[in-house]
């Protein structure tokens, strides 16, 4: 057998405690983060089997997912939504788990606050109750979302019982075209090997055009992955990681940061490593990409058209395409730039970091929204937004006519009130075009932030670097 | 946890790809903190309309598919969020066994997790049965886990194929956590080769 090894296998290989005879295998989890939708079966069950947090240290938790973007500190008004919230921070007080408080600067979306914290750190297992955990693969970190057994069971064991994926490996090279973002490479990327394409692997996403990109950037590419089918997305640490993590609250401090750094040196793949299943992409042809369908696979360039389903390959295909355009409300062939939008959404743990909020603004900058369009940003953290009040961006949109709302989920999942109305079409730089995902009956286009704030100013969808300036 | 050994009723069908999670259950049953009757809002906008009156086309809504206890379903099914909800509204609905051609990853975990039998078929097979599924006086099917078939309305049976460890796991409603717990000086013995090796990854 080969002794090179990918950043993968010496993540996973350094993280066995047993290996176990049915091949599966004990991981070790460095790093838990957790939310109040998916946390709550696993301490009530861990309450009724008196069964304590194994080590708490290597918690965090945050509320995100259910609670409002308006009028921050007063009770929030869905009675499902406040309970859920209340039991996550009752369970962090009785199990000592350290949880950031809703009111905290620090509070914002779990997979933003895991980077800022500097809790997300290269070479280390990090979970989550949520299939986004994903995007903390950027630091070159083993990172994958899980069921509520599995959030108990690492609770109570620090460990999970895992089959080992298998490696693939994703390669961009080339320059991006200037305008041409991480989740437009990322949407590509979806479009090229399909949702199921990544299903039993772990993504390591190699190449020129990977490197060049900024920790906020890779954070985008690594967070859809799951879209792809594959639970974890990596790119190996670099010198734009180590700087990222310096300093943070959580990282690695004095005499620990060089070993650290000794440390992580040592994890990228071998040169010549084997990959299970290889793909790769030429970043130049890539153009910014709009969702046209239910599902993120079904995406096309800004110049190019909605499918027509007579074409398509068979008739399995065929039937998922025109389900998609009678949900979507579009024709055959039509120009993706002819579809016109009523809102627009940016935020959520895709696009909801400092480097998307710069993006927006610039875009807003001296413009207006387009009549009838109304649009919303949502910063990812309570940290993003204070750094984009500094930067004056929050005035820029506001003047613009978007609102500038307090940091969560919100419309990524529409759980806290912010939703889509039946028929509404938006621009979103969320993550899921699924059904119903903003709003039942409502219709998600996913895009960049910059993409996003084009279409609300024009109405709709426009190729950002053809907006008169 | 539930042992899964023997399943028999109606087969529905659901010829769709790509079904999310959000599709199997929405959002609105995502913020209560009590698994109970999640089974209603299993494929919640598939089955009602906007007043919440039952759509008559959709298969669910169908004798004898209103009890049915096994899924046919398209390729990569349960794709998407992590939510455990997913399977917890398929068991509450009375669903143990979904047949498709490939399942998520997480979707596949958790249902192990809950006692929930994920059969994989190649696509023409499933399609096979999703043409039985389709007739309602063909619909009965009869998984039994231990020998590892699906028999069919008309006697026939399928085999399928599954790894020792969950067919292990399901047959005997083993809780990996109690297994688990059992390992807690290798834990240790890890975590104290860690801290030596790591000392800031423990705060
Ligand atoms: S922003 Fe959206 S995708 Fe991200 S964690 Fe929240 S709900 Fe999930």
């Amino acid at each position: 057998m080969s002794t090179r090894k990918t950043l993968f296998d010496k993540i996973w290989e350094s993280h066995v405690v047993a290996e176990n005879d049915d091949g599966t295998s004990l991981l070790y989890i460095d790093m838990h983060l957790t939310h109040e939708v998916t946390s709550w079966p696993g301490f009530e069950s861990m309450r009724n089997n008196d069964r304590p947090v194994r080590r708490p240290d290597a918690v965090l938790a945050v509320p995100d997912h259910v609670i409002p973007t308006t009028n921050r500190g007063e009770r929030i008004e869905d009675d499902q939504a406040r309970v859920q919230f209340e039991t996550l921070v009752k369970n962090c007080a009785d199990f000592n788990v350290p949880l950031i408080p809703l009111m905290d600067e620090r509070q914002g979306i779990v997979h933003i606050i895991g980077p800022e914290q500097g809790a997300t750190q290269p070479g280390i297992t990090l979970v989550c109750g949520d299939s986004h955990t994903a995007t903390h693969g950027a630091f070159g970190c083993l990172a994958f979302g899980i069921g509520s057994s599995e959030v108990e069971h690492v609770l109570s064991t620090q460990t999970l019982v895992q089959k080992r994926p298998k490696n693939m490996r994703v390669s961009v090279d080339g320059d991006l075209p200037l305008g041409v973002t991480g989740k437009d490479m990322i949407l590509a990327i979806i479009g090229a090997i399909g949702t199921a394409g990544g299903t039993g692997h772990v993504i390591e996403y190699v190449g020129s055009a990977i490197r060049a990109l900024s920790m906020e950037g890779r954070m985008t590419v690594c967070n859809m992955t799951i879209e792809g089918g594959a639970r974890a997305g990596l790119i190996a640490a670099d010198e734009t990681t180590f700087a990222y993590v310096k300093g943070r609250p959580m990282a690695p401090k004095d005499g620990d940061w060089d070993a650290a750094l000794d440390y992580w040196r040592s994890l990228p793949s071998d040169p010549g490593a084997a990959y299970d299943k290889e793909v790769s992409l030429d970043a130049e042809a890539i153009a910014p990409q709009v969702t046209w369908g239910t599902s993120p696979e079904d995406v096309a360039p800004i110049d190019g058209r909605v499918p027509d389903p007579a074409a398509a390959a068979d008739d399995k295909q065929k039937n998922a395409i025109q389900q998609a355009l009678d949900y979507m409300d579009l024709k055959a062939n039509q120009p993706i730039a002819d579809i016109k939008i009523d809102r627009a959404f940016i935020g959520s743990c895709t696009n909801g970091r400092i480097e998307d909020m710069r993006a927006a603004a610039e875009v807003a900058k001296g413009r207006t929204l387009a009549a009838g369009v109304s649009a919303m940003v949502v910063p990812g953290s309570g940290l993003v937004k204070a750094q984009a009040e500094a930067e004056g961006l929050d005035k820029i949109l506001v003047a613009a006519g978007f609102e500038w709302r307090d940091p969560g989920c919100s419309m990524c999942i529409a759980m806290n009130g912010d939703m889509l109305q039946p028929g509404e079409r938006c621009a979103s730089t969320s993550n899921r075009n699924f059904r119903g995902r903003q709003g039942r009956d409502g219709r998600t286009h996913l895009v960049s932030p910059a993409m996003a704030v084009a279409a609300a100013i024009e109405g709709h969808f426009v190729d950002v670097r053809e907006l008169a300036s | 946890m539930k042992k899964f050994t023997t399943l028999s009723g109606p087969a529905a069908p659901l010829p769709m790809i790509n079904v999310d999670t959000d599709q199997i259950i929405p959002k609105q049953y995502l913020s209560a903190i009590t698994r109970a009757g999640l089974g209603k809002g299993l494929f919640h906008d598939f089955r009602y309309d906007m007043e919440d009156k039952e759509k008559p086309d959709f298969v669910l809504n169908r004798e004898p598919y209103r009890n049915a206890k096994i899924l046919i379903a398209g390729d990569n099914f349960a794709c998407g969020s992590s939510r455990e909800h997913a399977p917890w509204s398929l068991d509450d609905f009375g669903i143990r066994c979904v047949i498709a051609p490939g399942f998520a990853d997480i979707f596949f975990n958790n249902c192990t997790k809950n006692g929930l039998l994920l059969i994989v078929l190649e696509e023409a097979k499933v399609n096979e049965l999703m043409a039985l599924a389709d007739n309602p006086q063909a619909c009965e099917m009869a998984v039994d886990l231990e020998a590892q078939t699906i028999t069919l309305a008309d006697g026939a049976t399928v085999t399928f194929e599954i790894e020792a460890s969950r067919k292990h796991r399901l047959l005997n409603g083993l809780d990996d956590i109690e297994i688990t717990l059992q390992k807690g000086a290798e834990i240790g013995a890890f975590e104290a080769k860690q801290k030596a090796a790591l000392p800031w990854l423990y705060r």
